[in-house]
């Protein structure tokens, strides 16, 4: 591999590539992101460099195995270009005849097309799918263009560009001066202003000074760093050298969770090509920048996510937050001024030096400037990862690209930043998304993960379900997020028991408040959010529980009875077969019944139910 | 037991305690756990009280003092999966496999961990099998692939 020792260096090089890429005639891209990895990309992309080999394609298609195009639910996804055609749900068998038709004539298969989950229209191109259609990926769009294994596709769209400009044309203060301009808000969730945060650690005393990227992405629901990483390592590392250079930095580290073990892989190969052609490493670009980087693995600590956690993590200590009356920008990683972003924010560093902070932030709102990536997942027909301009409704984020519900059921909340955040009911769907409204109505940004859940869904179950994460998550090294988090936990497990009464909810409040006013760190301080937001706009279904005893989704298995329609059940004897406990009754072809003694309450039966004769009250 | 590697990989990450919990991930990769003799081994080879590897060990979920089954299933918790139902799903395994989450079966073939997130949430619920991903899982399908796995002879408690 070469070296770039100077701009002009970068440029030649990405001149030959783009001249030695020019002569495929085909590119056909994979998305090799987890989600298209569980339906089997794999075996597709190796059926593909098979095919490819055998009809002689080698010098005219060029076949890619990209990171994650976002559209997950669809995967595997394969894409065409030049025709950009998009084919979903694709699998080994259809190889050869997206060779042999598209390919080699030109011919769209359509049986591989997406639907539109609206329109019910086949739609050839990536572009027009609905998912897409409102998306404005600036930050995720290159990741469906490039392998994020070799460094010269990211060259060719113009990678390392912003380090150029940064390091050849700018002063570390301008640098700042245009991330502060720019607006840029921290997207792992609580929206510090990243300029700022960088002077601080810029003006801060002491020597060496680190930068770390955030990649414990352990909020339950999201996983836009994971894609990011994954599907386009250099674009952080870029983000972080220009940090580096702008901050004073020698040493940077990725801190990955070890759950993400392809997003560690593609990070390594990056920092090893990068150190390979010069990126890293001494005298970067001929500037006099020195700057390397590590990997550091997590140990599956949700706690770790908080700044000073990941730190002590680092260090190679048990991951305890620490208070944070000095801050880390003053005293980090072993003592000394260390600055601290999120993936995603890394990402955006390099668009703001090579585009200006006015171009920016001439997307977004007033006080929250650019996009946003957000997870959409839960019970919406369309699921995967969106990039939208802050600002935008949940409306449309929930309705225009993510369809809509699932089988015609009422969409009921979403929740939105994870167990620090909390549940947003469907009449406030019109909220504008950015930092301040999420606050505003009791929740927040967090690091974006969204999850839609439709009328089937408890709120008292998922309060619980979030407090028990968060309990379970606690390092117990402060009593109020130890202990007051447990207690919240068997309060709300009363409830959902049918053993609540009438002080439940008012203790519940109570110690949900001193959890918050007194807990040392982020994690304690906005743990009962996820309640106290449940008891905003959910609280009839609280009394439910607690005075008559039901539970109004038919979710907690203790207040819920299972029962056969006698006019629906068409005596089929499937149920019977998956009830575990034998607990239904009844002649083939005569109505069944379910003896309550025996029943479990499982719900295998109405999952096996084709008649929808299973009852649940 | 073969303390060989233990060496290789301790000089991987130059005899540095801060590569601590990176040494533990590649001890654990080899040995498919952290055996006692190895961890003390590394208290010496790093001038570090064995007690405070044991607080590291014991604090992150990752690691395990005991050793693992051939196969490793993974459920993930994480908000997505849950609303999707998962709760069915971990009932399922638990009561095929006889172990509860953490556990291993008696016959070493299976041990059944639970995570908070695997980060797959489009497709969720979404369970993990010897590092292989499989989305939109229902309790049927799950049940499926472990009885391909070894078939359904998990029995009793490890």
């Amino acid at each position: 591999m070469r070296r770039i020792r100077t701009v002009f260096d970068l440029e030649k090089w990405k001149r030959e590539i783009i001249a030695k890429q020019g002569q495929y005639e085909t590119e056909i891209s994979v998305c090799g992101g987890t989600g298209c990895h569980a339906y089997g990309c794999k075996k597709v992309k190796n059926e593909l460099v098979k095919a490819i080999r055998k009809n002689g394609y080698r010098s005219k298609v060029r076949l890619k195995f990209t990171g994650c195009r976002g559209f997950c639910e669809r995967g595997p996804i394969v894409t065409i270009q030049p025709q950009g055609i998009f084919y979903q749900r694709v699998q080994e068998k259809d190889v050869p005849a997206i060779l042999s038709e598209t390919v080699a004539q030109g011919r769209v298969l359509e049986y591989l097309l997406y639907e539109d989950a609206v329109t019910k229209r086949k739609v050839t191109s990536e572009k027009d799918v609905s998912f897409y259609q409102k998306q404005q990926r600036v930050v995720l769009e290159n990741n469906g263009l490039i392998e994020p294994t070799k460094i010269e596709d990211y060259i060719r769209i113009g990678g390392y560009q912003a380090l150029a400009k940064a390091l050849g044309e700018m002063t570390p203060d301008q640098i700042i001066d245009e991330v502060k301009a720019a607006g840029l808000r921290g997207r792992g969730g609580a929206g510090f202003p990243t300029g700022i945060k960088w002077e601080g650690c810029r003006k801060a005393p002491g020597f060496p000074k680190y930068v770390i990227c955030n990649c414990d992405e352990g909020d339950p629901g999201a996983y836009m760093d994971r894609s990011l990483l994954e599907g386009n390592p250099n674009l952080i590392l870029e983000g972080m050298i220009v940090g580096a250079y702008a901050m004073g930095a020698k040493q940077g580290f990725i801190y990955v969770r070890h759950e993400y073990p392809l997003a560690c892989r593609n990070a390594e190969t990056a920092i090893s090509q990068a150190r390979k052609v010069g990126l890293l490493g001494q005298n970067i670009m001929g500037s006099g920048l020195d700057f390397d980087v590590e990997i550091a693995q997590g140990g599956g600590a949700f706690v770790c996510g908080e700044s000073t956690a990941l730190i002590a993590s680092i260090e190679g200590k048990v991951g305890e937050p620490r208070s944070k009356q000095t801050h880390t920008v003053i005293q980090g990683l072993w003592g000394k001024p260390t600055n601290l972003n999120n993936v995603e924010t890394w990402a955006n560093i390099p668009m703001i030096i090579q585009q200006g902070s006015q171009w920016f932030s001439s997307m977004g709102t007033e006080k929250s400037k650019g996009t946003k990536i957000f997870s959409l997942v839960g019970q919406v027909k369309n699921t995967g990862l969106v990039e939208v301009p802050m600002g935008i409704t949940l409306k449309e984020i929930i309705f225009d690209i993510g369809g809509g519900p699932q089988n015609g059921k009422r969409i009921k909340a979403v929740q939105t930043g994870g167990p620090s955040g909390g549940c947003i009911p469907a009449p406030l769907f019109d909220l504008p998304v950015d930092f301040d409204s999420l606050t505003q109505v009791g929740s927040m940004m967090g690091s974006g993960g969204m999850i839609v859940m439709e009328e089937g869904t408890c709120m008292v179950d998922v309060a619980k379900y979030f407090v028990h994460f968060l309990q379970e998550e606690s390092c117990g090294k402060c009593l109020p997020c130890r202990e007051g988090l447990k207690r919240m936990g068997e309060i709300l497990e009363g409830i959902t028991d049918g053993q609540g009464n009438g002080e439940s909810l008012f203790l519940l409040e109570e110690l949900a408040q001193v959890v918050a006013d007194t807990s040392l760190c982020g994690l304690g301080k906005t743990a009962p959010n996820p309640v106290l937001s449940a008891l905003r706009y959910f609280r009839p279904e609280f009394e439910a529980h607690i005075e008559q005893k039901k539970c109004p989704a038919a979710v907690c298995t203790p207040l819920i009875k299972y029962a056969i329609s006698q006019g629906g059940c068409t005596g089929c004897g499937a149920c019977q077969k998956v009830c575990p406990t034998q607990a239904i009754a009844g002649e083939r072809k005569q109505p069944h019944r379910i003896l309550a003694e025996l029943c479990g309450k499982c719900g295998s039966c109405r999952d096996i139910c084709k008649a929808n004769a299973v009852l649940v009250q | 037991m073969d303390y060989k590697p233990v060496e290789g990989i301790i000089g991987r990450y130059q005899g540095k305690r801060t590569a601590l919990i990176s040494i533990l991930h590649d001890i654990q990769d080899h040995y498919h756990y952290l055996p006692e003799g190895v961890l003390k081994k590394v208290s010496a080879r790093l001038e570090m009280g064995l007690s405070n590897i044991y607080g590291v060990v014991t604090f992150y979920k990752s690691f395990s003092l005991v050793p693992k089954g051939k196969h490793s299933i993974t459920l993930c918790l994480g908000t997505a999966c849950h609303v999707q139902g998962r709760g069915k799903i971990l009932r399922e395994m638990t009561k095929l496999l006889n172990i509860e989450p953490g556990e291993t079966t008696r016959d070493k073939k299976f041990s059944l961990q639970v995570v908070n997130c695997l980060g797959v949430c489009a497709i969720g619920p979404v369970m993990l099998v010897d590092g292989r991903y499989y989305g939109e899982m229902n309790s049927l399908k799950a049940k499926r692939i472990i009885q391909k796995l070894g078939t359904n002879k998990g029995g009793g408690k490890a």
